[in-house]
């Protein structure tokens, strides 16, 4: 909206192809975050931001609040700091509640919890909307976008920086690296040393079937650790019940595989938090890994004199700090010094996938529900295909439309969504194998 | 959005056209019940039959070996002729009390009412997520279901050279549909000792030329954008890595009763579907079940008969009324018993119930009913998990007092 002509350049088949594909889907107020950090005020700044231009961009906030539940003795006892240190990182309205009004609260949850802490304004959103509508708009405004184009060397001449790529080169004064799992190697290739080493830290998600949304109104977050935020139990903007992240250190920055053993912990550990989970049915399992460093702090490395930002070390609140976090970065750029902003702004809107708010199978001549369990229209699928940025990729379909991520995973859909894609080579069965059998 | 009503009430509303809701409509008709509707949420009703190209269907139903899809197309024929109605296209989104159904149609939002409604959902199988298999999570790894709507309905095939998880009645038929469109599986895989569907159909698979491993779990999915191995622990503790690049997870059953869930309805956590009682009645009495909802799994032919005899039952109540729910014991079923239906049974009746059981792992002991310390029947056997079990219980039951099911 500063009025730049930007390239966004991306190595996955689609956005959201790496650590951002995978989060906790909340709208955080900072009131755990490191004191005066930048992380702070980016998660303050974009946690305002949001709220601000949802509405434009169609995009869904569900006003649920959070508690933080103590269920040790030694839990309790850190309840009153996490009041202090969320009222000194100016979130003023975090309280202490006794066990008695969280219970009247959150009748499902098991009676053995001691007493918490009540966050109102936690939200939750939809994580793969969010960043699509930022940049469907920043596409509105002339930027283009660069898929499956990793970046494999350049240099900078003293005014423009020179960009080799697997899709070709490319040329621009400014380069801002936000490479997440990558940022590291990123750097290393085009200044020659890498500010920060890149640790992925793995969390594995359980999502219960829609039914179990019904047991938790509030987004359900343990006493944190030094280390993490800890397993947290939240409702979906799609209707679902989420339990994860784990945190578990590994040296591969590809796979993020899931495992029996972690994902039973999981379900034991949501059903022993609320017990009426036991009977509710599993509908999906996802892992994603976070950019973590060495070190816990947001990794930003500005070189004013190669035109260079890194936004590094990303390991979490990235969805809630992303606005804050932009809005920082065009202020190391002097405010855009120089650039005329455009003089309408477009406010392109996405496809609602709430729940909470009208879909488009409660409209008519939608044409036909193709996926039954998240009741997914031929016409939002279509759509998806006719957007400014259409899927990359299936889990890019599957992120735009939320087709065959529900209760049977494809028993029923997959067939006709493999016919609905045709040749496009992102259907649910992968490439080259839809031909005559 | 409109909400349009779809005509005017009904006798009774069945939904799902599927075996059980089709033989259901054509009984309910062929007993005079006037005005029924059939729902079928895909663009054409039949349900499982549909994909399944082979036989065998409709032998004691029809007198003759038919394959899924004449099967399928013969129940919609018979339920038409029978002058029932049938909607496809149509989703039941909600279940409201006196027998109100809110609707999704391709053109907007209906409602339809039925003086009594028939649930037929039938039942899915379990995917990889609620099997909480670990590894990575590439394309390629469906249900039969999956498969044999893609090679049967739309010509495409998922997969060349899948490892088949599991040896249950579908396990076969998914082998069947893999050599007709030139798939060739890698390897079949079983978790139990032995085989879960009866012998000779358990040579089958050798005589496919599919290797056969008992005491053999799928450990974990390995590969990128497409599956590139399997990781499966054999029976004697090694792991073994199988090339292929597809993953087949068949049977699992788990009835389709989330509509059920969402409006309320008791489920019973044993089965995954419907609280019921022995006239097919579930915890709000407008509604009714048949079919696979009710339990998994069972037969084409076994839903087509449960759906003829719920439709008797439907018939009598709106004829004359069947005994108060007030009259209703409840049965329950304790470990390695999982499940028992129905769940709730007439008190003092005159003629006896029977329950159909499943026990959740391979036993041997005796099979036991027994209510307030009394044991009404017992019987010595071994029992196999997902084979049927059938428990008569004797008549004139007492009022009140639990039914307890146990296996010891």
């Amino acid at each position: 909206m500063g009025g730049a002509r930007v390239l966004l350049i991306e190595k996955g088949p689609d956005i959201l192809s790496g650590a951002s594909k995978a989060n906790s889907a909340i709208l955080h107020t900072g009131f755990d975050a490191p004191p005066e950090s930048l992380e702070l005020a980016c998660i303050q700044a974009g946690h305002a931001e949001y709220l601000e231009i949802a509405p434009r961009l169609n995009l869904p906030l569900l006003e649920t609040g959070a508690l933080l539940v103590a269920w040790t003795e030694s839990d309790l006892d850190k309840l009153d700091e996490i009041v202090a240190q969320a009222h000194a990182n100016g979130v003023g309205d975090v309280v202490r509640l006794s066990a008695e009004d969280i219970r009247r609260r959150e009748p499902g949850l098991a009676p053995t919890l001691l007493g918490g802490v009540s966050v109102p304004r936690e939200y939750l959103i939809d994580p793969w909307s969010a960043p699509l509508a930022y940049v469907q708009q920043a596409m509105a405004h002339g930027t283009a976008v660069l898929r499956g184009a990793a970046v494999t060397g350049g240099a900078f001449d003293g005014r423009v920086w020179h960009i080799e790529t697997t899709q070709g080169a490319v040329s621009a004064r400014y380069m801002l690296n936000c490479a997440g799992l990558y940022g590291d190697r990123v750097e290393e290739l085009m200044l020659g040393d890498a500010s920060f080493n890149i640790r992925p830290r793995k969390g594995q998600f359980v999502v219960f079937d829609k039914a179990a949304s019904r047991l938790l109104n509030a987004i359900l977050l343990p006493v944190p650790s030094e280390r993490t935020k800890g397993i947290v139990i939240t409702r979906t903007v799609f209707g679902n019940l989420l339990v994860g992240p784990t945190a578990e250190e590994q040296e591969d920055r590809v796979h993020a595989d899931v495992d029996t053993a972690t994902l039973e912990m999981l379900v034991a550990a949501a059903v022993a938090r609320i017990p009426a989970l036991g009977t509710m049915p599993v509908t999906a399992l996802y892992a994603g890994l976070r950019p973590a460093t060495e070190q816990k702090y947001y990794r930003i490395r500005h070189e004013p004199a190669r035109n260079w930002v890194t936004v590094g070390g990303i390991r979490s609140t990235g969805l809630s700090a992303a606005l804050g976090l932009a809005q920082h970065v065009f202020n190391l750029w002097e405010g855009g010094a120089g650039l005329v902003p455009p003089a309408a702004v477009s406010w392109p809107p996405v496809p609602n996938l709430s729940d909470y708010a009208p879909r488009d199978w409660q409209a008519d001549d939608h044409g036909e529900i193709v996926c039954h369990c998240e009741m997914v229209t031929r016409r939002e699928i279509e759509a998806s295909f006719q957007s400014a940025l259409p899927p990359g990729d299936f889990g890019g379909l599957k992120r735009r439309t939320r087709a065959c991520m529900g209760r049977c995973q494809g028993f029923y859909c997959s067939a006709r969504l493999a016919e609905l894609t045709g040749d496009r080579g992102i259907g649910p069965f992968g490439e080259g194998l839809t031909r005559d059998a | 959005m409109t909400h349009e009503m779809l005509g005017a009430e009904y006798d009774v509303v069945v939904v799902g056209g599927g075996t059980a809701g089709l033989a259901a409509a054509a009984e309910l008709r062929r007993r005079d019940v006037g005005r029924v509707l059939v729902l079928e949420r895909e663009e054409e009703a039949g349900g499982i039959p549909r994909h399944c190209a082979h036989p065998p269907f409709g032998v004691r139903e029809y007198g003759r070996l038919m394959t899924g899809p004449s099967y399928a197309r013969l129940n919609v024929a018979r339920a038409l002729a029978s002058g029932a109605e049938i909607r496809t296209g149509v989703t039941a989104v909600a279940l409201k009390p006196d027998g109100l159904i809110a609707l999704a149609t391709p053109h907007g939002l209906a409602e339809v009412r039925g003086r009594r409604v028939l649930l037929c959902l039938g039942a899915r199988e379990m995917p990889r997520s609620a099997r909480l298999i670990g590894g990575s999570r590439p394309r390629g790894v469906i249900n039969t279901g999956a498969l044999q709507s893609a090679v049967n309905l739309k010509h495409i095939k998922p997969f060349e050279a899948p490892l088949i998880l599991g040896t249950e009645l579908v396990s076969l038929s998914a082998i069947l549909t893999c050599r007709h469109a030139g798939i060739r599986p890698v390897a079949m895989i079983e978790p139990a000792a032995k085989p879960i569907a009866r012998w000779p159909l358990t040579l089958f698979p050798r005589i496919a030329g599919v290797p056969l491993y008992l005491g053999a779990s799928l450990h974990a999915i390995e590969g990128e954008s497409r599956v590139r191995r399997a990781v499966v622990r054999l029976a004697d503790g090694h792991v073994r890595y199988f090339d292929c690049d597809g993953i087949l997870l068949t049977g699992g059953f788990t009835p389709e009763s989330a509509v059920l869930r969402l409006s309320n309805l008791a489920i019973d956590p044993g089965t995954g579907g419907p609280v019921t009682d022995s006239f097919g009645r579930c915890s709000d009495a407008s509604y009714f079940a048949a079919g696979n909802l009710l339990r998994p799994v069972e037969t084409s032919g076994w839903c087509w008969r449960e759906g003829k005899r719920m439709a008797a039952l439907i018939a009598e109540e709106l004829a004359s009324g069947l005994p108060d729910t007030a009259r209703m014991v409840t049965v329950t079923s304790a470990n390695p018993v999982r499940y028992a239906v129905p769940q709730r049974v007439l008190a003092g009746d005159s003629a006896g119930t029977a329950l159909q059981l499943r026990v959740s792992r391979h036993c041997t002991g005796t099979l036991s009913a027994s209510q307030g310390g009394h044991v009404l029947v017992s019987r010595r056997g071994d029992f196999r998990p997902e084979r049927r079990i059938l428990l008569q219980l004797p008549p004139g039951l007492a009022a009140s007092t639990p039914i307890e099911i146990a296996l010891s």
